[in-house]
């Protein structure tokens, strides 16, 4: 099978995406599948019979997006390397809908993202309730490909639309005070059922340094291959910081608040000696549950090294010049 | 003596299906995204599964007086470290590519990889010595060996709480279960004969009488 030895993240990508989407074809046009549920032997294993419901659920009202722009080559990868959109849809963390990979793609529909509008608060000289329309009007929608480097050990890579946070923030005018830039994910136990349950305390908060922030690869998100944010990955808009690790990447944004303090952020608060602040991706630093030295990209057999910063050392390395980055993981 | 070989045979393959289900998911695409996942969560839940029927064996046999289970213990207790040896071997290959530096450190910094592979050495301690010739050479130590199934139970146990990130509710089920099979022998331990079935039932005729 595929069970290659990876030097670099330049390798082995192209081959094993197609072999995937070969894979779903044969899966979708094949009687085989049919037959096998027919028998019922799926449903002996739970854990199979989720993925067939999935697999079923009807898709996320996404719309097609237009005029985006192509990122700066330095700001994407190559297209060849893209995680196939089933998987980058169908395997999601977003408590919010379900704990379990499957369930917020099932629980998607729950989340009516239209109207939504950003609260823009704090250290900002025009703060103010803002409809997402007129937030990003101003702005033209770039598409970027991201590598996604998840804490639990897998990654993907996804072309993303959005805009650099940075150009949305100064629209405000942040003052001199604004150090940090705190961001809340929508609370409404009714659109996210997960909040039902107190997996963490609700509503998620992430937060990043205003410096982080202004970086030219930090993404406010609204799409993904071509469309709309589907509910599962974050809709309708959801941060994006390539470098860290997935959990920093807030989906379902409702309020952005610049402040002089260092935030207060969800997975920290839930468990401080296993996520820090920072979550940069870092090989050398080890979480107590997963090493964190490789990674396995979705559709991979076997596991390839991390990278540090994800890959993205040359754009990001400086912002932590001096910083102990094991005691400030 | 051969009807119960039939139903050993009968075990083992129905035992067989959930590998089926994934060996066919797998060919399939069924197994999702992550397929590695996948495995390791099926082959481990089953491993723990198969620990808690072959240790429920026992009580029903005590209970029920159903002496006639009493070779199922070893058939299940065989399937048991079937499904921790794939578990393990998913682990070794896919996560770890057989690096064995790799594998000992994950054993010294991982405590729920820790709790698990000590869980995983009893099971192969077990399974190597459950043959005939290992119980006669063994003798009266076979037994207290053998004893260390509990062990590998709360270990296993603790494997999966340990490993879970927010929802605890299936892992504490297991607890539970495991927490009810280890209070069943605990009158053993005081030396008492243990609950059964016709004890029970004796001052329920009674009272059936007097009603
Ligand atoms: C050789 C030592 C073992 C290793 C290296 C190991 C490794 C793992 C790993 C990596 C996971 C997945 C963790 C995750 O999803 O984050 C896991 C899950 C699990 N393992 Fe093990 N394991 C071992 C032994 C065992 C044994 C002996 C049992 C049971 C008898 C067991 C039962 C389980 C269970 C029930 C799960 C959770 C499945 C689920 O989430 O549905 N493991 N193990």
């Amino acid at each position: 099978m595929l069970i290659k030895k990876t030097q670099s993240i330049r390798e082995n990508e192209v081959t094993s995406q197609e072999d995937y989407l070969r894979r779903r074809d044969f899966l979708k046009s094949s009687a085989i599948a049919g037959s096998m549920a027919a028998v019922g032997l799926p449903l002996l294993s739970s854990c199979m019979a989720e993925q067939e419901a999935t697999a079923e659920s009807s898709p996320s009202p996404v719309s097609p997006l237009s005029n985006v722009i192509p990122a700066p080559p330095q700001y994407s990868i190559a297209k060849s390397k893209i995680t196939p959109e089933w998987e980058a849809t169908h395997y999601n963390n977003f408590y919010e809908l379900g704990t379990s990979k499957e369930d917020p793609a099932r629980n998607a529909h729950f989340l009516k993202t239209k109207p939504w509008s950003v609260a823009i608060e704090g250290e900002v000289e025009k703060p103010g309730q803002v409809p997402l329309e007129t937030l990003l009007r101003p702005h033209p929608l770039e598409e970027r490909i991201y590598r996604l480097r998840c804490v639990e050990a897998w990654s993907m890579v996804i072309p993303w639309i959005g805009i650099p946070l940075g150009q949305v923030l100064k629209q405000f005018n942040p003052t001199s005070k604004a150090r940090y830039v705190a961001f809340e994910t929508l609370y409404d136990p009714k659109q996210l059922p997960g909040q039902k349950t107190r997996a963490l305390s609700w509503p998620y908060r992430e937060g990043l340094r205003i410096d982080e922030a202004m970086n030219p690869l930090t993404l406010l998100a609204v799409g993904m291959y071509g469309n709309t944010l589907p509910g599962q990955n974050g809709a309708p808009i959801r941060l994006v910081v390539p470098w860290k690790y997935g959990f920093k990447s807030i989906k379902s944004i409702v309020k952005i608040r610049l402040q002089e303090d260092q935030p207060m952020t969800s997975w920290n608060d839930e468990n401080s000696r296993e996520y820090g602040f920072y979550a940069n991706v870092n090989p050398e630093v080890s979480h107590p549950r997963w090493s964190q030295a490789r990674e396995r990209r979705i559709g991979d057999w076997t596991k390839r090294p991390t990278l540090p910063f994800n890959g993205y050392a040359d754009e990001v390395a400086g912002l932590y010049a001096g910083m102990d980055l094991r005691r400030s993981f | 003596m051969p009807r119960a070989k039939t139903g050993q045979m009968i075990t083992v393959l129905v035992a067989m299906i959930p590998l089926l289900g994934l060996v066919l998911g797998l060919l399939t695409g069924r197994l999702g995204a992550e397929p590695v996942e996948a495995i390791t969560h099926e082959t481990g839940e089953w491993a723990l599964r198969l620990l808690i029927l072959t240790l429920l064996i026992t009580p029903l046999r005590q209970f029920f007086g159903w002496n006639a289970l009493a070779p199922y213990r070893r058939t299940l207790g065989l399937l048991c470290f079937f499904y921790a040896a794939l578990h393990f071997a998913t682990f070794l290959t896919f996560d770890l590519s057989w690096r064995i530096d790799d594998l000992l450190t994950e054993i010294r910094e991982r405590p729920y990889i820790t709790v698990g592979f000590f869980s995983f050495m009893i099971l192969c301690a077990l399974a190597i010595t459950s043959t005939r010739g290992w119980i006669k050479r063994l003798g009266r130590s076979w037994l207290r060996l053998h004893r260390l199934v509990y062990l590998a139970l709360v270990l296993a146990v603790v494997h999966f709480l340990w490993l879970v990130k927010v929802d605890r509710l299936e892992p504490l089920v297991y607890a539970a279960i495991a927490s009810a099979l280890l209070a069943w022998r605990l009158p053993l331990l005081f030396g008492r004969r243990p609950l059964t079935y016709a004890t029970l039932r004796r001052p329920g005729e009674k009272a059936q009488k007097s009603a």
